[in-house]
């Protein structure tokens, strides 16, 4: 209730914020107008094979097939529904389709697009469209993102319309919000023409290379922060915040700055390893959104993606007694641990025994490794358990059925208390069936 | 000394109630339709409904069913009078080997409880966690199909 009435004085502030935006928008935003098709040539198509490879690598690690895709017949045609606090914003078509698509977009209204997420006929993009970050992109990975999404097949399809809480289907407001919260990048730095420094390194480079080409890699395309980091209440990433942690489509996104509190802190091969595969074995299996983050990361350069894990690495901050943990004196019932215990022997133990071959045999972790068990909000392991990891067809992934048509929201509570208590150190989480019920009616990504 | 309601009727068992209903039906109450395939979740030989849902009786605990009602294939028909799902199983001759028929059944019987006559794109998305190693898939999808349509 709290967050609500924050917000709606949040709406109001940035509609008073948009009448001023609204006569400043022409001032801030020089190309503010529909560019003129016949004024620029389209460089379609595109055959530079070293160009187009480049732009695929950009488009893995920014996972823009995650987002952009529905069918996976037919990648990058949007049309994805996408929860976000204010409603649901559709993902839209960005194939070369001439009608639907983007495919009359030329690189200059693709790079404003990107870097202030201004469409090519002129209106504002929301920014579930991370243009915050895809502004710090130089001009040359832009132009090989959009060579290589033009070179992609045209598919014919249009998103359905946005369902967003008055007033935000006036897309004007969006000028306010970019004033206050799009803090433009390589632009305005006047470096658009200078990357030498951001360039993908041949050869595995330097500790100081590796970090530099990390931080540009996460900061721009992989666009972590936009999932990791805490929202204010207009939906913009909290920059004193960064890497905090958030919840994003029902699962928490966890702070990327506290690796080294992990039961095994993360090192930089189990990041890569994650990162690229969606699986770590001291950690476990990506699940959530991430699963899909780290399907498109396969693709990505390998020197990339440990560059990535390098940057992430030096984000760390000292590890501290949390004092959430430290005041936390929840016991958890010992009757509810033990009805736990016996629904996980039956339903669990075939695979997360200590001696379950699914423990023993390819490296599985134990569940006390878990990030979700250790985690401080049950969140996760209350998603895993009612969800668990979907098959993906005939595709290598990691699989755990899901339990929300086994259990009783009380039973899956009970659960949580026994796996908290059995298999983490960390005090008791403070949980009941109605946090359950909660979780299991919220919109989610499974 | 627990009651489960299986097919409408109840049976007194004294069993541990960290026993997984797999057992329970197969050893104690001597239905032996459902049947043990991987133990994990991940083959869907031991799908029975439990309520109106299919779940994996092998990791379903006997002890988490409470008051819901078990259904196995054995409550749909009997080898002289088949029910009308088991039936079309017969008519499209869906089983190879047949170790998975029984989850596929009672998978595709919770499908047609909620949804009378489901779609292709229905049949095909609810199937997904049930494995046929066969590969009868498409004959299993002919005898859903067929016991989707009105009499």
């Amino acid at each position: 209730m709290k967050r609500s009435i924050g917000l709606a004085a949040s709406l109001c502030a940035l509609l008073c914020a948009a009448f001023f935006a609204g006569t400043l928008g022409s001032l801030a935003y020089p190309h503010f107008t529909p560019t003129a098709n016949a004024a620029e040539t389209s460089t379609r198509p595109l055959t530079d094979t070293a160009l187009l490879k480049h732009g695929a690598n950009l488009a893995a690690i920014g996972d823009c097939v995650v987002c952009h895709t529905t069918e996976r017949s037919a990648p990058f045609a949007g049309g994805r529904p996408l929860d976000t606090p204010f409603g649901t914003i559709y993902s839209t078509n960005i194939t070369p389709d001439r009608q639907t698509g983007i495919g009359d977009w030329t690189l200059s209204d693709f790079t404003r697009s990107m870097r202030r997420g201004i469409a090519r006929d002129g209106h504002l993009l929301y920014p579930a469209f991370p243009y915050p970050h895809f502004t710090h992109m130089t001009d040359a990975d832009i132009a090989a993102l959009y060579a290589y999404l033009m070179s992609r097949d045209a598919v014919q399809s249009t998103a359905p319309a946005n369902q967003l809480m008055f007033p935000l289907s006036f897309r004007r407001l969006i000028a306010a919000w970019n004033l206050f919260f799009l803090h433009l990048g390589v632009e305005a730095n006047g470096e658009t023409n200078s990357q030498a420094n951001v360039q993908a390194p041949a050869e595995p480079a330097t500790h100081d290379a590796q970090l530099i080409r990390g931080k540009y890699l996460i900061d721009g395309p992989a666009h972590c922060a936009a999932c990791h980091t805490p929202m204010n209440l207009l939906g913009a990433e909290k920059r004193g915040d960064a890497f905090d942690g958030n919840v994003i489509e029902g699962w928490e996104a966890p702070a990327l700055t506290t690796l080294l509190s992990a039961p095994e802190p993360w090192t930089h091969d189990q990041l890569a390893a994650y990162l690229r595969t969606g699986f770590a074995d001291q950690h476990g299996a990506a699940a959530g959104p991430m699963r899909a983050v780290t399907q498109s990361l396969t693709n990505a350069s390998d020197v990339d993606v440990h560059a990535m894990a390098t940057y992430l690495l030096s984000l760390q901050k000292l590890a501290e007694a949390s004092p959430k943990a430290m005041q936390q004196t929840a016991q958890a019932n010992m009757n509810n641990i033990r009805d736990g215990a016996t629904l996980f022997s039956a339903a669990c133990a075939s695979c997360h025994a200590a001696n379950a071959p699914m423990t023993t045999l390819g490296s599985r972790p134990s569940l006390a490794l878990g990030t979700a068990v250790n985690a401080h909000d049950p969140r996760n392991a209350l998603r895993m358990i009612l969800d668990g990891i979907p098959t993906d067809r005939s595709m290598r992934a990691a699989f755990m059925p899901g339990f929300a048509d086994t259990f009783t929201n009380a039973q899956i509570a009970n659960l949580a208390a026994y796996l908290r208590s059995n298999f983490s150190s960390q005090p008791a989480w403070t949980l009941d069936e109605a946090d359950v019920e909660r979780l299991r009616k919220e919109s989610h990504e499974p | 000394m627990m009651t489960l309601i299986v097919n409408g009727m109840p049976h007194q068992l004294d069993i541990d109630p960290s026993t997984p209903l797999l057992y329970a039906l197969r050893n104690q109450l001597g239905l032996h339709g459902a049947k043990f395939g991987c133990g994990l979740g991940q083959c869907g030989a031991c799908t029975v409904i439990v309520g109106d849902k299919p779940v994996f009786s092998c990791l379903m605990p006997v002890a988490a069913i409470g008051t819901r009602s078990v259904r196995t294939i054995e409550g749909l028909g009997s080898t002289d009078k088949p029910g009308k799902l088991q039936q079309a199983f017969i008519d499209k001759q869906a089983a190879q080997c047949g170790y998975c028929i029984a989850g596929m059944v009672m998978r595709a019987q919770a499908l047609l409880d909620r949804v009378p006559s489901p779609t292709d794109e229905q049949i095909r998305a609810h199937m997904e966690p049930n494995l046929c190693r066969c590969g009868t898939h498409m004959r299993i999808l002919a005898a859903i199909r067929q016991a989707g349509q009105p009499a």
